[in-house]
């Protein structure tokens, strides 16, 4: 079925297909008429769910991952504070391995106390061991949660879903509402590898000793740290598990394709920018727009952030003369969280391999790009204008055309898109 | 979907019982030490109460007539001392608590088993 809603709708319209069994979520904007519309869902009696109303974000997640903990589908939402009030519990999750699905709706944190969007929330959540995932649409919204309970049951790694406060969440956009009965094709009942019972007890996430131990079996059992070496073994693993989601969702509903990155126009690009969420389709109208003009230039949409797709991203940049990265984030006192990961992953895949671009057909060497670019757009919610976008990524490219293949860009050039300063 | 015995692989997760979290008895600065003239199964000759059993949060108090302290792993957390409605144990610290205990709780490292399975090792809580 095809309708025009919000992208809050579309989160709510997937959870309620997913089959979610427990809800506990805080209300807190922009994300609250999502959790409205899931209260609304199971009060008129069309979702069998638990909705638990709690005190708080970091309430709602220890309901969830005792909810989860006793095999049931667990769902919860939030944004920005919210976000960050639930930080303890995030890491209790993902050390946990339980299942969660959360919607993150993203919005700018405090102080000063701003309510519009950008993705400082959930990338200051990077390294909590959960997966994050990053919707451009309300399609990849309502697939997406989708997709994030099979990502999240196959591997036991909590996942967050992150889409755009208000540029998503309260935009009304034109989406398919996927089949319930092709639905149950892709989403299997959730199967807990163990659920907790009162006839069988156990200790769960009790005090895990630095080394090993003997347990109570007799058997050695692990320290802290092989259960966080095996999460991150898995969470690597978990590139190629959400392909394969991917392409069981693709061959089931027929769209989708590529659960790592997004890229657009990037056959031929010199350039490529590249970003994540709802700018990566705002870029590809200013790709257009530079490619009207001559610029061979591309956008790569980073769809899975953790765990990160550095492979991809190296082939996917691998024979371009240089990369733009634009996020609306920063790790404070550096740069970009993504624009880092980036250079790390060209760095691992191109500098210490050589390089896999070699010579192009117009002779120069592309074996690695020769820049990275990071930019800050949209902080607390400043308006992206595409002109803008237009400008910056114009003035980055002339600053290195005829500098070779090692020219840098200018000093000169704005690294904060629409600062007005 | 893993299965379960994949997930308790990747997972802290242990069965209860003494022992699971390691040689805890080593962690103890007081010791709890049982006077049989107080507790109740002792002085009824009788299976009763047991409440230090109940809330001991590693298991190690025995569940027999009388209660058996297991110091291999006990913690010294004393909420069996704090638990027991006779007042039955008492916390003493462990340079003071080489004389005397014998006549209520048996040393650890001389200790007869302090249950009849203690010599299968460490066992689940029953
Ligand atoms: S709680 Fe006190 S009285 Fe009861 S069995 Fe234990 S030591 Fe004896
Ligand atoms: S002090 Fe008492 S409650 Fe604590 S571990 Fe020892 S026997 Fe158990």
């Amino acid at each position: 079925m095809h309708i025009i809603e919000n992208g809050n709708v579309a989160a709510a319209l997937g959870v309620k297909l997913a089959g979610a069994q427990v809800i506990a979520a805080y209300p807190i904007t922009p994300q609250t008429p999502l959790t409205e519309k899931l209260a609304e869902f199971i009060e008129a009696g069309e979702m069998r769910a638990q909705y638990i109303p709690v005190e708080s974000e970091h309430s709602a997640l220890a309901a969830c991952i005792a909810a989860s903990s006793t095999g049931a589908r667990a769902f919860t939402a939030t944004s920005a504070n919210g976000l960050l009030y639930m930080h303890e519990q995030i890491h209790w999750a993902a050390g946990a391995r339980l299942p969660i699905v959360m919607c993150v709706v993203n919005r700018a944190v405090g102080a000063p106390w701003c309510i519009w969007n950008d993705h400082q929330d959930s990338i200051s959540q990077r390294d909590t061991g959960w997966i994050q995932m990053y919707a451009c649409d309300h399609q990849q919204i309502i697939d997406g949660v989708l997709k994030a309970f099979a990502l999240a049951e196959a591997t036991s790694i909590p996942v967050m879903l992150c889409y755009d406060g208000y540029l998503l969440s309260h935009t009304y956009m034109p989406f398919e509402v996927p089949d319930e009965g092709k639905v149950g094709r892709f989403l299997k009942p959730f199967k807990p590898p163990y659920a907790l019972d009162p006839a069988n007890p156990a200790n769960l996430n009790t005090v895990t000793l630095p080394d090993v131990r003997m347990d109570v079996l007799g058997e050695m059992a692990h320290g802290y740290m092989e259960i966080r070496y095996l999460l991150q073994e898995d969470l690597r693993a978990a590139l190629s598990v959400g392909q394969e989601i991917e392409d069981e969702f693709a061959s089931i509903f027929g769209r989708g394709g590529n659960a790592l990155v997004e890229p657009y126009r990037c056959d031929d690009a010199d350039y490529v920018v590249v970003g994540m969420g709802s700018l990566t389709y705002q870029l590809r109208d200013v790709v257009e727009a530079l490619r009207d003009e001559g610029h061979k230039i591309g956008v790569l949409g980073i769809r899975l952030y953790r765990p990160f797709p550095d492979q991809a991203v190296a082939e996917a940049l691998g024979a371009v003369r240089g990369v733009f990265v634009i996020e609306k984030a920063l790790s404070y006192g550096y740069e970009g969280a993504l624009c880092s990961d980036l250079k790390a992953a060209l760095y691992e895949h191109l500098v210490k391999g050589g390089g896999n671009g070699g010579p192009a057909e117009d002779g120069r060497d592309r074996g690695q790009p020769a820049f990275v670019k990071g930019l800050v757009a949209g902080i607390g919610g400043r308006d992206i204008r595409t002109l803008d976008l237009t400008d910056a990524l114009r003035a980055g490219m002339a600053a290195t055309a005829g500098g070779g293949a090692k020219g840098a860009p200018a000093e000169e050039r704005p690294d904060w898109i629409g600062i007005k300063l | 979907m893993m299965g379960t015995r994949e997930y308790r692989y990747k997972t802290s997760h242990s069965l209860p019982g003494p022992g699971d979290g390691g040689r805890t008895g080593s962690w103890r600065v007081q010791r709890p030490v049982i006077n049989t003239e107080l507790c109740t199964p002792c002085k009824r000759g009788a299976e009763a109460c047991f409440i230090c059993w109940l809330y001991c949060p590693d298991c190690v108090i025995s569940r027999t007539v009388p209660p058996v302290i297991d110091y291999e792993y006990c913690k010294g957390c004393a909420i069996c001392a704090e638990e027991c409605p006779t007042k039955a144990i008492t916390m003493v610290d462990e340079t003071d608590s080489h004389e005397g205990d014998e006549a209520s709780s048996a040393r650890a490292d001389e200790a007869a088993p302090p249950s009849a399975c203690a010599d299968e090792g460490p066992r689940p809580c029953t």
